[in-house]
């Protein structure tokens, strides 16, 4: 057996859960992976979008970019809650059935008005995501096949609810929540705006208030955190359920914008929204991440499938591919930077 | 995950759960057994044995794979991706003839094997993450390797995918022979025995100086490869390949049946057994469903709800 790929031969556990606290040591090197781990993801962005509109002359015109924008939103919205769970060291597979839950839903219950259209989907998918947290923190669970049985179930439920798929709900044309989906304020689509406010909304809950704290200290150590007094299980109920409410408030502004709740929709989102955390600088293990990261993940990940779509000779499915090698590139770089700071 | 033991649960509910997560499973096998046989009309037929067994023989040798990788406190999301990409694969290179195809097929599977073991072993990649690359990438590439589907006309491999021993379908032949080839690896090899003390503690496994770092790659790779068969022989089955649908949320059933059975997510323990009950479980549920007209809908929440029973009856009992 080999041991050339390791600093540390006989370092326990290079998976097991790793210091993340943000002690920089004062050393240089410490403080460049610090950065790129923080601001790799902006820099790679940056430069691929430069590139990108340099070789194309379709790719920063305002309809593109706006374009852009508005389908990143759905997904950003998602990648958001998953970054809270992610933080505290779960997963939740089950938010790509919960945006096609809450898209039916409030396609369904736009005949009843917008407040039903909006509550519906918010109260089924936040009740879903409070299932999940109980199972997970009360019930000492694994978050993953907790929330792949609501992945199932959630995706059951859809399709008991539409006729086997066969069925799709309109949103009435000229609807409050049309408007919300497809309208635009300054410029750019209301889908947008509202993802901005939730990521500055998400930012300041997890850097300035309590419950950001305790989902930093559950993520980092779960035991040191309940001997400090931290309410682990609330906390990790909390992030369930706020997963669960904005997928379900995705599918429903999916759903506003596409003017239907569309039934095949949101397959594979959980691992597009899971690469956009991980890509932004989240680590997997918990108790390290950065709601802007996600952001700039997401936005990556769509600049990366635009471009794609502008070279008309390549495949869609070659974004796939992409895709998949530059999330193995980005926790191949995160595991090495992440050690490097353990062992300073 | 630490026991904090907050609540400790009466005797008798700890044996009812015990029970349940050692005999659960044969349990409702049995339950659906008798109940079909009860209420289903033809169910009991030589010709509806055949097909469930038919239907389910993939989903059995992709779950042996995914039941080692269990072991090792890991899992393997890419199997279904491996399936498409071995679909496609096969179509490529049929023109040079069967054997040939299948060697390059096993090329592909390996190399994905050792890109998720080696993330997982070398560079210390969760388990999840590294084989979602694999997965997402995986997918990508069979679809750019062969992006639509293509009907295959090879007899031989036809003839793999519906031809039978004494009334015995290939595919449940080739399914039980590497059931039993996997059971006595775990029980009876030292890497199964590596394979176990791995997943029970990395840190004490590498302390006691097992090769961890080759048995990690060697089970990515086994799984990698058990996936390949299994996409190959569907293929053949089809007739067809398919890489946009074939194996798609393979992992899923091949994780429930593996989850159903027994086999403990935190590593450590493997049930083979159970692990093939597992997967018959889900395939009489399904059929069951489906036989009286229940909507596919249902099938999935039913599913859900065996998985998290599954899950309960096993909290806190992987290790100790």
């Amino acid at each position: 057996m080999t041991t050339t790929h390791t600093d540390a031969p006989m370092t326990p556990a290079p998976t097991g859960p790793v210091e993340k606290t943000e002690q920089a040591g004062p050393g240089r090197a410490d403080r460049i992976s610090a950065l790129l781990q923080q601001h790799g993801a902006l820099a790679v962005l940056v430069i691929v979008s430069l590139v990108a509109s340099f070789s194309f002359d379709t790719f920063a015109t305002g309809d593109n970019i706006t374009n852009m924008a508005t389908s990143s939103a759905f997904l950003a919205i998602v990648a958001l809650g998953m970054t809270f769970v992610i933080i505290t060291g779960g997963i939740d597979l089950s938010v790509g059935s919960l945006f096609a839950l809450g898209g039916v839903l409030a396609a369904w219950g736009s005949r009843h008005g917008t407040l039903v259209a909006l509550l519906l989907p918010l109260a089924v998918c936040g009740l879903i995501g409070v299932v999940n947290g109980l199972l997970v923190a009360r019930s000492r669970l694994a978050p993953f096949i907790v929330t792949l049985a609501a992945m199932l179930g959630a995706r059951g439920l859809m399709l008991a609810l539409t006729d086997e798929g066969a069925e799709t709900y309109l949103v009435a044309k000229g609807s409050f929540l049309a408007e919300l989906g497809q309208g635009t304020t300054l410029g750019l689509g209301n889908p947008v705006w509202i993802t901005l406010g939730l990521f500055v909304a998400g930012a300041v809950v997890l850097r300035r208030t309590r419950f950001g704290q305790h989902v930093y200290a559950v993520g980092g150590n779960e035991d040191a955190a309940a001997l400090m007094g931290a309410p682990v299980a609330r906390t990790k109920i909390l992030v369930y359920t706020l997963s669960g409410l904005l997928a379900g408030l995705a599918g429903a502004l999916n759903a506003a914008w596409l003017a239907s709740g569309v039934t095949i929709l949101g397959n594979g989102m959980e691992l597009e929204a899971i690469s956009a955390v991980v890509i932004g600088g989240t680590l997997l293990t918990g108790g390290l991440g950065y709601v802007s990261g996600s952001l700039v993940g997401v936005l990556l990940l769509k600049v990366i499938q635009n471009v794609i779509n502008q070279i008309g000779s390549l495949d869609s499915s070659y974004q796939q591919v992409v895709s998949g090698a530059f999330l193995a590139v980005v926790v191949i770089a995160q595991t090495w930077l992440g050690r490097r700071r353990q062992l300073m | 995950m630490a026991e904090l033991a907050l609540r400790t649960p009466t005797l008798d509910k700890d044996r009812v759960l015990q029970w349940l997560q050692k005999y659960g499973v044969y349990a409702g096998v049995a339950v659906l057994l008798v109940v079909n046989i009860a209420i289903t009309p033809h169910f009991l037929s030589a010709e509806n044995f055949r097909t469930q067994a038919v239907q389910v023989a993939p989903v059995i040798i992709v779950a042996l794979g995914m039941a080692l990788v269990i072991g090792t406190e890991g899992v393997d999301l890419s199997v279904g991706a491996v399936m498409a990409l071995s679909a496609s694969v096969v179509a490529l290179y049929l023109g040079y003839g069967l054997l040939p195809a299948l060697l390059v097929v096993a090329l592909f599977a390996a190399g994905v094997g050792l890109a998720n073991g080696a993330l997982v072993a070398f560079i210390g990649v969760q388990p999840i993450v590294a084989t979602l690359a694999l997965m997402v990438g995986g997918r990508g590439l069979a679809l750019v390797l062969l992006p639509q589907l293509e009907d295959l006309r090879n007899p031989t491999l036809a003839s793999l995918g519906s031809g039978d021993v004494l009334g015995f379908p290939y595919l449940i032949l080739v399914a039980a022979v590497l059931a039993l080839i996997v059971a006595f690896v775990v029980r009876r090899t030292t890497f199964g025995r590596q394979l176990l003390a791995i997943g029970d503690s990395r840190p004490a496994a590498q302390l006691a100086g097992l090769p961890v770092r080759r048995v990690l790659i060697i089970v990515y790779v086994v799984s990698a490869l058990l996936a390949a068969v299994a996409g190959v022989l569907a293929t053949a089955r089809l007739q067809a390949s398919d890489p946009t649908s074939l194996g798609n949320l393979m992992e899923l059933s091949a994780i429930t049946a593996v989850v159903v059975g027994g086999t403990p997510l935190t590593g450590g323990r493997v049930n083979i057994a159970g692990t093939v009950a597992g997967a018959v479980l889900i395939q009489l549920l399904t059929a069951t469903l489906i036989k009286h007209d229940l909507p596919p809908s249902w099938t999935q929440i039913a599913q859900a709800v065996v998985i998290v029973a599954a899950v309960y009856a096993a909290r806190g009992r992987g290790k100790r």
